[in-house]
């Protein structure tokens, strides 16, 4: 029983530095979800997904209506 | 022997708790004002720079930048002013991956940015576009 605590206090301990480590270290699938968003962005691929994207050029078509 | 028990108990689910925490602040910072206008500036190049990817004037570079490929693929007219685009996108995307790595407070990620961005930019290519592989240029 007295073991079992002790392993588990020493793994806790031994588990918190590492999660701060990893924290400090580049987050490489972060950068790839952020570069992907961007490119996706700049590059204008997936319009489906963003309507904005084309709104510049139908108010540029639509305006001589009024 | 029952506090102890209960304090590492405690310890176990502030431990969870805070891996939520880092899991939620996995993401990076991208949506900075600065980073929003350099998109912005991109977005409107690109409009003018398809037909010279398509045509192979220019092709992706190995390090996540642009370079003239083959100036001979544009009218001489146009050739100055591609030029003037290829500098351009160049000093946006140094830019870019700056201003990612400041956003999210650590500068010296920089070159991790952009070389993660030099493997997208080239994933994402389209077909017939050029891109460069240890100095020498590959059609996709």
């Amino acid at each position: 029983m007295k073991y079992w605590v002790i392993g588990l206090a020493l793994a806790g301990a031994l588990a918190l530095p590492a999660c701060v480590t990893i924290n400090i270290y580049f987050p490489a699938a972060a950068a790839e979800k952020a570069a992907d968003k961007i490119i996706d962005e700049v590059w204008q691929l997936k319009q489906e997904q963003q309507g904005t994207t084309s709104s510049p050029a139908e108010s540029t078509a639509t305006t001589p209506a009024p | 022997m029952k506090k102890l028990l209960l304090t590492s108990l405690m310890g176990v689910v502030m431990f969870i708790s805070s891996a939520g925490l880092l899991q939620a602040a996995a993401d990076l910072e991208a949506n900075t004002p600065a980073i929003a206008a350099i998109k912005t500036s991109m977005q409107t190049r690109h409009a003018q720079m398809q037909t010279f990817y398509a045509s192979g004037a220019i092709g992706l570079t190995q390090d996540g930048f642009i370079a003239v490929k083959d100036a001979s693929a544009v009218p001489l007219s146009q050739r100055g002013g591609l030029a003037g685009l290829v500098k351009d996108e160049n000093s946006d995307r140094a830019r870019l991956y700056k201003e990612i790595a400041a956003a999210n407070g650590h500068p010296e990620w920089q070159g991790e940015i952009q070389s993660t961005f030099a493997g997208r930019w080239i994933d994402k290519a389209q077909a017939g576009w050029f891109y460069q592989r240890d100095g020498a240029w590959l059609k996709k």
